[in-house]
Order: C-alpha cells, then sequence, then structure tokens
C-alpha cells in the first residue's frame, strides 16, 4: 500500500493553538484473518476550538469509524494501525490518542471528548431514570455529593431545555419522546464540559422539525459553552446548517476539507462536485416546459474496502480521471491555504 | 425487587400480575406452606424428630401418627417436616453458589472475547456430564458431609447459569446505550455490573428457581444413593433410603418423603414457568 504523507514538515506534537484535535494520516482496519478492511485509511483533518467540523460521506465511507477510532471504542477486530490522533487537553497539554493507554483513554472520555449517537431511542438506559444517568455521568468523573449532583443534572437538563426538569429528572426514558431523549444524550454528553463533542448522525433518526430544534440547541450550546463539536453526517443540508468546515470523506479518506462556505461555493474535489449535484433541486431539476428531469447521480459504486484501487479511489467513477490518477494516489494538496483536497486535477474545477 | 419496580410505573402492581397467573401464583403457594412448615417444624411437630419409640415401630398413619412410623417408631410426619429444613437449606444454597460462580463466569465470558473462549470451554466440558454423576464424583473426591453437596451442586449447575448470562452478556453488550455509556468513559467493571447484570435479573431469576428445584432433586439422590449427607441426618433423600428396606410392610416411609420431594420440585417449576412469562415481555398479554 503506498501511501501519503501530508504536513510531512510538521514536528511530531506540534498543535497551533486554536486547534483541538488533529487527524493525521489515521489508518484504521479491521483484520480478518490475512485480509484487512481498510474502513480508515489515511484520513487527516482538523478540528478548530469552537467550531464544528462535520464530516461527510455517504454510508461504509468511514465517518464512523473515524470517529469511533478517536473515542477508541472499536469493536474487536478493529484497530488503529497508524497514524496520529492529536489531541489538545483542557489543560494546554497535547496527548495522541491513537496510542494512549487504556486507563487514560477512559478518564478522556466523557470529561474531555464526548459522544452522541444515532439512536436517541436506545442509547439511555431503559432501566434508569434520566437523572440517575445524568448523576452517574457527573460523579464518575467529578468527586460531588447525590444532592450536588442532582442540582446540576437539574441544571443540565434546563440548559438543554428540557420543560419541568424537576419531574424529568425521576422518568424514565420510555415516558420521553425521540426528541427529548435526544436533549437528554446531549446533556449527558456535556454534563462534564468537555471540550470536544463527537456527534454521529445525531438528527438523522429524527424527524425535519425536531432535528432543527436540535442543531439550533447545539448551535446555541457552542456558542455558550465553547466546546468544539465533530459532527459527523451524510446530509448536506444538515452540513450548511451547522458547521464552520466540512471534511469530505470517500473510501476511508479525507478527500477534502475547507471551510464550508468555499466548499459549497466551489467543491474542489470531483466527488464533492458529484455529491452537491446530487442534491434535489425544485427549480434546477425541472426542464423549461416543467417536466422534472432525471437527478444527476455519481456513475458507477464505491469500491469495496477489502480491495482498494491503487491510485485514486474515485478515479474509477470520476470524469477527470487520466491515467495517473490510476496509479498514484493523490496527496492532500493546498488548493488554496484553507483549502484542501486530495486531487491532482483539483485545479480543472 | 428493583427491576421490577422499574418497569411497573405505569403497569399494574406486581401482587395483581401474579395472582393473574395461576400457576405462579399455585406455585408460589405450596412453596410458601412447605418453606412455612419446614422453619416452623419445631413448634408444630408432635414429636422430636428423632425421638425413638421401639413399641410403636412401622405403625401405619393414623391421627396419632399422621405419616406414620419408622422401623424405630420415630413419627415420620415431625421427621418430614424437619427434614424439609435441610432440603431446603441444600438447595437455597446450591443456588446460591450456583449463581455466584455462574453470573460471574457468565459476565466475564460474555465481555472478555479472550477469556470466552477458555471459560466456554470449560462449560461445555462441564454439560456433557450427566448432572447426578458430576455430583458424585464432586462429593466422592471431596468427601460426605452437608458442606460437600452443597458445593458439588453449585459447581454442577453453575454452568446453566453462567451460559444464560454469557449469551444475554452478547447481546447487551452491542446495544446502544452500552456503547454510550462507554463513550462517555464509564468503567467496565460499572458497566458490566449497572448496566449488563441489572438488564439480567429476570432470566437469571427464572433460571435460578429451576436450578433450586434440580439442586433440591439431586440432593435427594444423592442421598438416596449414600453419597449425599450421613444416613443419620434426616433430609427427604435419607428417609427414601432409609424406607427403602422396608417399602413391602411400610411405604408410608418412602412415600411421605417422596410426596414432599415432588410437591417442592413441582412448585418450583410452576414458579419458574410463572416467572418465565410474567418477565418475558413478549409472552405478556396484558401491556
Amino acid at each position: 500500500m503506498a501511501m501519503s504523507t501530508p504536513n510531512a514538515g510538521n514536528h511530531p506534537d506540534a498543535l497551533a493553538d486554536d486547534i483541538v484535535l488533529r487527524a493525521d494520516n489515521l489508518r484504521t482496519h479491521f483484520i480478518m484473518g490475512a485480509r484487512a478492511a481498510k474502513s480508515v485509511d489515511g484520513v487527516t483533518l482538523t478540528v478548530r476550538r469552537g467550531q464544528t467540523l462535520a464530516v461527510v460521506g455517504e454510508s461504509g465511507s468511514g465517518k464512523s469509524v473515524t470517529s469511533l477510532s478517536i473515542m477508541r471504542l472499536l469493536a474487536h477486530p478493529g484497530r488503529i494501525v497508524g497514524g496520529r490522533l492529536l489531541y489538545r487537553m483542557r489543560d494546554g497539554g497535547v496527548v495522541d490518542l491513537a496510542t494512549l493507554s487504556d486507563k487514560r483513554m477512559r478518564a478522556i472520555r466523557g470529561k474531555e471528548i464526548a459522544m452522541i449517537f444515532q439512536e436517541p431511542m436506545t442509547s439511555l438506559n431503559p432501566l434508569y431514570t434520566v437523572g440517575d444517568q445524568i448523576m452517574e455521568m457527573i460523579r464518575l468523573h467529578e468527586p460531588v455529593d447525590r444532592h450536588e449532583a442532582r442540582t446540576r443534572a437539574r441544571r443540565m437538563l434546563e440548559l438543554v431545555e428540557i420543560p419541568a426538569p424537576d419531574k424529568r429528572l425521576d422518568q424514565y426514558p420510555h415516558e420521553m419522546s425521540g426528541g427529548m431523549r435526544q436533549r437528554v444524550m446531549i446533556a449527558l454528553a456535556l454534563a462534564c464540559n468537555p471540550a470536544l463533542l463527537i456527534a454521529d448522525e445525531p438528527t438523522t433518526a429524527l424527524d425535519v422539525t425536531i432535528q432543527a430544534q436540535i442543531l439550533d440547541l447545539m448551535r446555541r450550546l457552542q456558542r455558550e459553552i465553547g466546546m468544539s463539536i465533530l459532527f459527523v453526517t451524510h446530509n448536506l443540508g444538515v452540513v450548511a446548517e451547522i458547521a464552520h468546515e466540512v471534511a469530505v470523506m470517500y473510501a476511508g479518506r479525507v478527500v477534502e476539507q475547507a471551510p464550508v462556505h468555499d466548499l459549497f461555493a466551489r467543491p474542489r474535489h470531483p466527488y464533492t462536485k458529484g455529491l452537491l449535484a446530487c442534491i434535489p433541486d425544485a427549480k434546477r431539476d425541472r426542464a423549461d416546459d416543467g417536466t422534472r428531469k432525471m437527478l444527476n447521480p455519481i456513475p458507477g459504486s464505491v469500491p469495496s474496502v477489502l480491495a482498494l484501487p491503487a491510485g485514486c479511489a474515485f478515479a474509477p467513477r470520476c470524469p477527470l480521471a487520466e491515467p495517473h490518477c490510476e496509479t498514484a494516489p493523490p496527496e492532500l494538496l493546498n488548493a488554496s491555504p484553507e483549502h484542501l483536497t486530495r486531487c491532482w486535477r483539483h485545479e480543472l474545477l | 425487587m428493583a427491576a421490577a419496580s422499574a418497569s411497573s410505573v405505569d403497569s399494574p402492581r406486581i401482587s395483581t400480575l401474579i395472582l393473574q397467573r395461576k400457576t405462579l401464583a399455585i406455585g408460589l403457594a405450596i412453596i410458601v406452606v412447605i418453606t412455612l412448615l419446614a422453619v416452623l417444624a419445631p413448634l408444630i411437630a408432635p414429636y422430636a424428630p428423632g425421638k425413638l419409640s421401639i413399641v410403636n415401630r412401622l405403625k401405619p398413619p393414623s391421627a396419632t401418627w399422621f405419616f406414620g412410623t419408622d422401623e424405630f417408631g420415630r413419627d415420620i410426619f415431625s421427621r418430614t417436616i424437619y427434614a424439609g429444613q435441610l432440603s431446603l437449606l441444600v438447595g437455597a444454597a446450591a443456588t446460591a453458589l450456583a449463581a455466584t460462580v455462574g453470573i460471574t463466569l457468565g459476565l466475564v465470558a460474555g465481555f472478555f472475547r479472550k477469556a470466552d473462549g477458555i471459560v466456554s470451554r470449560i462449560i461445555d466440558a462441564m454439560m456433557a456430564f450427566p448432572d447426578i454423576l458430576l455430583a458424585i464424583a464432586l462429593v466422592a473426591a471431596l468427601g460426605p458431609s452437608l458442606a460437600t453437596v452443597i458445593v458439588a451442586l453449585g459447581v454442577v449447575y453453575a454452568p446453566r447459569l453462567a451460559r444464560v448470562v454469557r449469551a444475554s452478556t452478547l447481546v447487551i453488550r452491542e446495544l446502544p446505550y452500552v456503547e454510550a455509556a462507554r463513550a462517555l468513559g464509564v468503567p467496565t467493571w460499572r458497566i458490566m455490573t449497572r448496566h449488563v447484570l441489572r438488564n439480567l435479573v429476570s432470566p437469571i431469576l427464572v433460571q435460578a428457581t429451576f436450578i433450586f428445584a434440580y439442586a433440591m432433586l439431586a440432593e435427594a439422590g444423592l442421598s438416596f444413593l449414600g453419597v449425599g449427607v450421613s444416613p443419620e441426618i434426616p433430609t427427604w433423600g435419607t428417609m427414601i433410603a432409609a424406607g427403602r428396606q422396608y417399602v413391602g410392610q411400610a411405604d408410608w416411609m418412602t412415600i411421605f418423603p417422596g410426596l414432599a420431594i415432588i410437591l417442592t420440585v413441582l412448585s418450583l417449576q410452576l414458579v419458574g414457568d410463572g416467572l418465565r412469562d410474567l418477565l418475558d415481555p413478549r409472552l405478556r398479554k396484558d401491556l
């Protein structure tokens, strides 16, 4: 496997002040005997302080595996086989999450980095009251008594705009709606003031109005608390709503990272361009005589992570591909100072 | 039970649920009566269990001796209810031991992939032996006594619980809320006890009830075969063993302790079945 070496000039542990997390050529493989599913194979991305980085990509592109790698919650046989995950702790120290001991990692989960998941209906333990679960979380990480923990749990419910928090504290998850439970999950995740919140498709299971409310809430909390968010989604509409920056993933790699406006205005990777063209648009997709036109899907399908092509993984589907693309995997190139792309031919876009 | 109260917030009271299930209610009633008889034996028994009365040997059941007398003239009724103390004690202690060992093994096997291979093979190997044979071997190796019988039966039945716990742990371990708990920094042992074990209360309870019944039956079997508790100690098994020689002349010596075993085991099975129906939401029709 030929490897690219992005940002080769950087010092090993250097992390600019405004950066909370940087994945450097992260590689997470699922090893089954002689075969390896290269679910994440060279992910490089940066999350800035107080900002939201949206990670987009289709199913199987490696976005969830990337977030689970950061949390070090990979299920067997998944393993981080290479790369670094530099994280700036709240006290300013920089650690490499990829190699941290399990014990230190456990102290980071929840306190430094928290995660919320897609399924609000099942992410809470049905046997405990909501208050119990938030209090457990607080008392695990901080030496406070039950009374103090309860006061804080109540404050957390207020923070996520749950009405009648005193009553809600003593309710079980099944007594709440999906949107309410996702609010509780957010309260749970933020209970110990993490510096980074990883949200893995937190709104996918919710209907659109609730989705909008949750996004509003997350934006407001970010302003108030100042945490950074790594927001995993496949919904470009949600990206436009919440993200400051976007990282687009394809076949286990980040193919493009850019500020959200730049990316939507001028995508510098043919895959991103294809993705944007796939979004239905009532105006654009209607011919002059009023009949509906076909959508513009990207031809072909994603290569299997068990057999990635030697060169650019997108080359077989790419309208711009030339012979060079099939053999040499593109490095992460600067299309502009803030706009990174993994395309040899980005200047044509 | 904490788990039951958690699920009964909007559902009918637990007593109503039990009474609605005839098998569970009948089983529980019989168990309660038998336990009371055994516990209150000193108050109820008309004679001391060891009181000899050679002139009254092998008397048939009558108003004086409800269940008749044995070859030494001892009152079978008194002995039967006294024996209940030990039989129930052995059953309960063996079940408690089986539960402790089985739950621990099951959780470890279900949680740690590396341990699973070894633990599961040991469980399989133990389940391959017929219960009674394994128990006999263990008692023979450890030397017969009340404690050995309890240990042997506990060891024999632990794999049954371990299997149930392991299988359920494998399922629960993958549930989103367990992953969510891990993502929030909850340590493994806490996930095991607070998040997984709490969810296993009902299958464990059901399985433990059955193990109680099997253990009592096995204890009687061991005592009958002479490898259990010493023959002087009255348990239902030793009483049947003693009555064996007189079965032609005095069948009441075997019939009554036998009935006690049958009733107890049957009622435990009824309770087990009833609990399973009550605690398994898929079998509950009233929700």
